[in-house]
C-alpha cells in the first residue's frame, strides 16, 4: 500500500468536515474557536503534504510555519475578546449574547 | 506494507478519531484535550513527512501555547453552564451533519478524481534532508531570490500588534 498525497488530502478533508460540524453545532464561543482550530490545522497539513510529496522547495513549509504563527495570534486575540465578553455579560454562549451596548 | 504506511495509518486513525471526539464531546475541557491529541497527531504526520522542525514548532506553539491558553480561558470562564445548556435542535444538528458530510465528501471526491502526481511515502521521504534547518533559516532572513524576509517581518509585526491588542482588550477597567 503506497501512501500518496491523496491519503493526506482525504485525512485533512475529514478534519475539515469535523471542524465544520463543530462550528455549526457548538454554542460556547471557546468550543467554536476549537473547531476553527481544527479547520486551520487541516489546511496546514495540506500545505506540508503538497510541499513534500508533489514538488521540491520549501514554500509550503514556510507557509505552514507562518500559518501556525498567525493562528496563534488569532487565538490569543479571540480568547482575550471572549474573556472580556464573559467578564461583562457573565455568559459565553453565542445564542444568548444579544446585547451589544447597555 | 511498509513501516511508513503503517505509521501513517495509525496516525491518521488517531487524528480522525480525536477530531470527531473533540467536536462531539459535551464537556468543553475534554474538547480542548482532544484538540491537543489532534495537534500531536498532526505533528507526528509532519515528522513522518521529514519536516522535523515543523513538527517541533507545531508541538511548541500549538500544544504548548495555544492549548494552554484555551484551558486557561475555559477555567476563567468557568461556571460551566454546559450541563444546563439546552441541547441544540435535532433538525439543526442533522442539517449541520449533512453540510459537513456533503462538504467533506465532495472535497474527497474532487481529490480522488483529480489524480495528483505525487511520490509516495517512503524512507527517502521520511528522512529530514528535504528541508534542512539551515535552508529554512537563510530563506527566512534573505531578501533576495526565494527569500522570505517580508512575510517574516510582517508576522513579527502581527505578533507585536497581537500582544498589544490582547493587553488592551483584556485589561481591567
Amino acid at each position: 500500500m503506497n501512501i500518496t498525497i491523496d491519503y493526506f488530502l482525504i485525512l485533512s478533508a475529514f478534519m475539515l468536515g469535523a471542524g465544520m460540524y463543530g462550528f455549526f453545532t457548538r454554542r460556547n464561543t471557546l468550543a467554536i474557536l476549537i473547531s476553527i482550530e481544527l479547520i486551520l490545522n487541516a489546511a496546514d497539513l495540506n500545505f506540508a503534504a503538497f510541499n513534500r510529496l508533489c514538488q521540491t522547495g520549501i514554500e509550503g513549509y514556510l507557509f505552514t510555519l507562518f500559518s501556525i504563527a498567525i493562528s496563534a495570534a488569532e487565538t490569543a486575540i479571540a480568547i482575550a475578546v471572549m474573556i472580556n465578553i464573559y467578564r461583562m455579560l457573565k455568559n459565553n454562549f453565542v445564542d444568548e449574547l444579544d446585547t451589544l451596548k447597555w | 506494507m511498509t513501516t511508513e504506511s503503517i505509521i501513517f495509518i495509525l496516525l491518521a486513525a488517531f487524528v480522525a478519531v480525536f477530531s470527531v471526539l473533540s467536536v462531539t464531546t459535551k464537556r468543553i475541557i475534554r474538547a480542548a484535550t482532544y484538540l491537543l491529541f489532534v495537534l500531536f497527531g498532526t505533528a507526528g504526520l509532519y515528522f513522518l513527512l521529514g519536516y522535523t522542525f515543523l513538527g517541533a514548532v507545531q508541538i511548541m506553539v500549538y500544544a504548548g501555547g495555544i492549548v494552554v491558553l484555551y484551558i486557561f480561558a475555559i477555567m476563567l470562564t468557568g461556571k460551566s453552564k454546559d450541563a444546563q445548556q439546552k441541547p441544540i435542535a435535532l433538525g439543526k444538528r442533522f442539517a449541520a451533519l449533512m453540510a459537513a458530510l456533503i462538504g467533506a465528501g465532495l472535497l474527497m471526491f474532487v481529490v480522488i478524481s483529480h489524480h495528483f502526481v505525487s511520490t509516495s511515502l517512503s524512507a527517502e521521504v521520511t528522512n529530514e534532508s528535504a528541508a534542512p534547518i539551515s535552508q529554512i533559516g537563510s530563506s527566512l532572513l534573505s531578501a533576495g531570490e526565494g527569500g522570505n524576509l517580508l512575510p517574516f517581518e510582517a508576522v513579527s509585526v502581527l505578533l507585536l500588534a497581537c500582544i498589544i491588542g490582547g493587553l488592551i482588550i483584556a485589561r481591567k477597567r
